[in-house]
């Protein structure tokens, strides 16, 4: 989606250098459709976390925590079903740890994809404002620095993306 | 401000290079690799940004002080980020209390 989005924003951009001001405003608004799309997915993702109760805080409860042996005071209980579904590494985690450093991850995810959605709420602003300068015929081949510009911040969003990405949707997933 | 009118075409072949590296991450995220997971997918994420940077961002057609203020940029976050690492490596080389054993 994001890619797609840095894709029309690049055709944008090339459409204020050729002059040509109705494909500028259609890709910027075809960008403004697909960042809005991936915020929406966003959107379904959280809603998706809220109802697994996945959102640190009081309320934080990871489901393989529970299944694992009961800890009580004594740490030495391995989850015996983490051990089991991956043998060539020792987890040795109780209930509590999973409790405690699943948490973390989540922390990391919220703030991280948080940022990420804000900037791109910011992106879709400033789309919106280019958007209408260049339905006003304001740019062309001799001056289109805002669309430019426009278009590093976008494409600076989409990069942070591509190592988000595999950093938080992929980690550990061969395990 | 004229720059430089890259073809539709190259867009394109940018497009879908970075779409079939993404399917890349994810396969490669499949594969057990040991601890060079992590590496892999960030040099693939890296080559992609680059990817972006280079075409998308017009890098390429930039002046040569353009090109030195993106490097001077990767220059330091490489840094900042090393010496996160240096801490993030080097928490377990004293023994002081963490709620894992």
């Amino acid at each position: 989606m994001l890619i797609g989005s840095s894709l029309t924003m690049a055709m944008a951009v090339r459409g204020a250098q050729t002059n040509k001001r109705a494909a500028t405003v259609n890709w910027l608004i075809l960008t403004m459709i697909l960042g809005t799309v991936f915020l929406g997915v966003k959107v379904i993702e959280y809603a998706d976390k809220f109802e697994h109760h996945h959102v640190p805080g009081y309320n934080f409860q990871w489901a393989a925590a529970h299944e694992a042996p009961a800890a009580g005071g004594e740490h030495a209980a391995p989850a015996a079903e983490g051990a089991a579904a991956e043998p060539h590494r020792e987890l040795a985690l109780n209930g509590d740890q999973l409790q405690l450093t699943t948490q973390i991850y989540f922390s990391l995810y919220f703030t991280m994809t948080g940022l990420h959605a804000l900037h791109m709420i910011i992106g879709i602003g400033i789309m919106l404002v280019i958007t209408w300068m260049a339905w006003k015929g304001k740019f062309d081949a001799e001056y289109y620095t805002p669309v430019e510009m426009a278009g590093l911040y976008w494409h600076f969003v989409d990069i942070v993306w591509i190592f988000l990405f595999p950093l938080l949707y992929l980690v550990e997933r061969h395990t | 401000m004229s720059g430089h009118v890259s073809p539709v075409s190259l867009y394109i072949t940018i497009f879908l290079a970075l779409m079939v590296l993404t399917v890349v991450t994810v396969g490669a995220a499949f594969v057990d690799l040991g601890q060079f997971n992590f590496l892999v997918a960030m040099i693939i994420a890296g080559f992609k940004a680059s990817l972006v940077i280079w075409y998308f961002m017009h890098v390429k057609y930039a002046s040569k002080l353009t090109k030195l203020t993106v490097a001077t940029g990767v220059f330091f976050l490489a840094i900042l980020l090393g010496l996160l690492l240096i801490d993030y490596a080097s928490k377990g080389f004293t023994s002081m209390p963490m709620p894992l054993s």
